[in-house]
């Protein structure tokens, strides 16, 4: 009885985040709010897509802005040197950061840990020195301007308004793709190794095939996300893909705990919400990062109960919970 | 041919302090098979404490540059009191290690960013402008002082890990932590140890980088450490000779490139060789296949 009023809820809540979703645009916030909100929905697409390889496979990379920047650039040049449709130019950038990916994780991922965080970070700087070198055909430092908003329908999605809904319908796409991908056999391979290696092998895993179609399918979902930003943004050049926004990738994987999906969306949320709203803290922003990176492995590996606080602040809050309880039982008996 | 010779000259002095600085990460990985990101951050707060000792606090060189060595290597020690040795106590998984060192490694920058700011400052460096000349070549004195004082370190080094008690009990604590620690090495004071050498020494390191530069900047940090992990993974990792041999690797590539390709993807070239290494051999030159153990 209990467990089928509490799916009820569940999709009773359901219904309503997905109108208040839906209808967030039509709300009359002012642009501010509804670009914070499309940058929410393409960190989150990050966030995610990094947690795939970091937290669910346990292969910790360091490059994901080389993705990111990947798609926007190619994303970006289609539409601008050969006037592609938005979508081709989509796809494209989602393929060209997949097969680079499945480039990078073929060495890659026969090295362990640490190698591998290092190669995907000289990998980062690779692709950021390329974009910032080939001037040709990125024109370096400056940028590529101009990049056309995308027309869906005859529609043209321009202003923040009506971009979040191209925004929230591939997040949305790419969460379920994950749900389902994590789900299935698959997935669990894929946990199995971050838990196991060689327990893993043992039960007939390919962990190597499974690394690299694990690697290859979130840097595709970066490109996705790197197209996104070119045709919301605009603007693009080198400067926002360099190591620091890995960094800052990586640490809304860790702050929503590594593995989790729901963690990574909330830390994508309050970790892109919080520097804009917090503009006087922005000289502040990496440090914060940092900190955030050091204390949450720290606060998981320290073990709390050895210290006398940690106890009374439990035994209190225990305290209060029975007090609540105590009060509800007493509301039941004055109703009955 | 003259200019060559001039190439292999700044690649000699380039690659030999690279290897000050992979002996650190390699010493690391040796005793704690972890990769320590912070210890690049931790090569620029080195330079950047000799510049403040100088420049700021006014004192002479020498003991400027003695007391900014002791002090990087304190906070070495410090940086695995309090980011490593509560993850390894508990026996968290490697990569928890791992994030840890890179949040150090940001924690570290931006510190050092608030406090000095982004500009690139003037540094002091010894004999400015003096050089010799052999043949047509030009050597600076800096330079030689720099070899010198490198070979003479990494000498010693490998002397203090192969002959004295503190360099075997190292050496027991690479080989089988549990061990070591059942045959009443202190490990956790190796470890400390071992983190003061390191630190220490990329601290000389980064001093030697700036003097030879005359600039600093808070960015040092970020191209020279991945560089001169590059080389130590190009060497094989936890093999101090492999250190060696893959900086000068990693400096002959950077230096030719810049001299003979463009200057402007210098940096390139230390990652394309690092990334054709790994294919080749995935535990560099001199390292050998690590046996997993179940």
């Amino acid at each position: 009885m209990k467990i089928k009023s509490n799916r009820i809820f569940r999709k009773l809540l359901f219904c309503i985040m997905a109108c208040v979703l839906i209808s967030l645009p039509l709300l009359g916030l002012s642009n501010f709010v509804m670009r914070l909100a499309v940058f929410v929905w393409i960190y989150i697409l990050l966030a995610t897509s990094l947690n795939f390889t970091s937290g669910v496979a346990g292969q910790v990379s360091l490059g994901h802005a080389a993705f990111f920047g990947i798609g926007a650039y190619v994303s970006a040049l289609l539409s601008l040197k050969l006037e592609l449709h938005f979508l081709i130019c989509l796809a494209l950038a989602a393929a060209a950061a997949g097969v680079s990916g499945w480039l990078v994780a073929l060495p890659a991922m026969r090295l362990s840990g640490g190698y591998l965080a290092i190669v995907t970070l000289g990998f980062g700087q690779i692709v950021y020195i390329v974009l910032l070198n080939w001037i040709d055909l990125t024109r370096g430092p400056m940028g590529l301007v101009g990049i056309p908003s995308p027309v869906l329908f005859g529609i043209e999605f321009r202003k923040p308004q009506s971009y979040y809904y191209i925004a929230l319908f591939f997040c949305v796409a790419v969460l379920l793709l994950f749900k389902n991908y994590i789900g299935s056999r698959a997935g669990r391979n894929l946990m199995a190794i971050r838990d196991d290696e060689t327990a893993a092998a043992a039960m007939g895993v390919d962990i190597y095939k499974e690394k690299v179609k694990a690697f290859a399918i979130s840097s595709a979902i970066a490109g996705i996300a790197g197209s996104l930003y070119a045709h919301f943004m605009l603007f693009i050049d080198p400067s926002k893909f360099v190591g620091d926004e890995s960094t800052a990738i990586l640490s809304m994987v860790v702050l929503g705990g590594l593995g989790s999906m729901k963690g990574s969306i909330a830390a994508a949320l309050v970790l892109t919400a919080l520097p804009e709203l917090l503009r006087g803290f922005s000289r502040y922003r990496m440090l914060i990062y940092g900190i955030l990176l050091v204390a949450m492995m720290i606060t998981k590996a320290v073990d709390w109960s050895r210290y006398s606080w940690y106890d009374r602040m439990q035994q209190w809050i225990q305290r209060v919970v029975q007090a609540i309880n105590r009060k509800k039982g007493g509301w039941k008996n004055g109703a009955a | 041919m003259q200019f060559f010779t001039q190439q292999v000259v700044s690649a000699i002095a380039l690659g030999s302090v690279y290897a000050l600085t992979a002996i650190g990460y390699s010493m690391v990985f040796g005793v704690l098979e972890l990769i320590n990101f912070s210890h690049a951050s931790v090569f620029m707060v080195g330079a950047f404490l000799y510049y403040i000792l100088t420049n700021i606090a006014a004192l002479p060189g020498l003991p400027a540059f003695l007391l900014s060595v002791l002090i990087t290597g304190f906070l070495g020690v410090a940086v695995e009191k309090i980011t490593l040795r509560p993850l390894r106590l508990n026996n968290q998984p490697k990569f928890a290690s791992l994030i840890s060192t890179i949040g150090t490694s940001i924690i570290l920058q931006n510190i050092m960013f608030l406090l000095m700011g982004s500009e690139t400052l003037p540094y002091q460096t010894l004999f400015p402008g003096q050089s010799i000349s052999l043949g047509e070549t030009r050597i600076s004195y800096m330079q030689i002082v720099i070899v010198a004082v490198s070979t003479m370190l990494l000498v010693s080094l490998s002397l203090f890990i192969k002959k004295s008690r503190a360099g075997m009990a190292m050496r027991a604590t690479a080989q089988n932590y549990d061990a070591a620690e059942l045959m009443g090495i202190s490990v956790d004071s190796v470890i400390s140890l071992t983190f003061f050498i390191g630190s220490a020494i990329a601290a000389i390191s980064g001093i030697f980088v700036c003097m030879n530069y005359q600039s600093v900047d808070i960015t040092i940090g970020t191209s020279f450490g991945l560089k001169t992990f590059a080389a130590t993974v190009l060497g094989g990792i936890g093999n101090l000779g492999g250190a060696v041999l893959g900086s000068l690797i990693i400096a002959f590539a950077e230096v030719f490139t810049a001299a003979y390709i463009n200057t402007s993807i210098r940096d390139l070239a230390a990652f394309v060789v690092l990334v054709i290494v790994l294919l080749v051999r995935p535990n560099g030159l001199l390292g050998k296949p690590v046996q997993k153990k179940v």
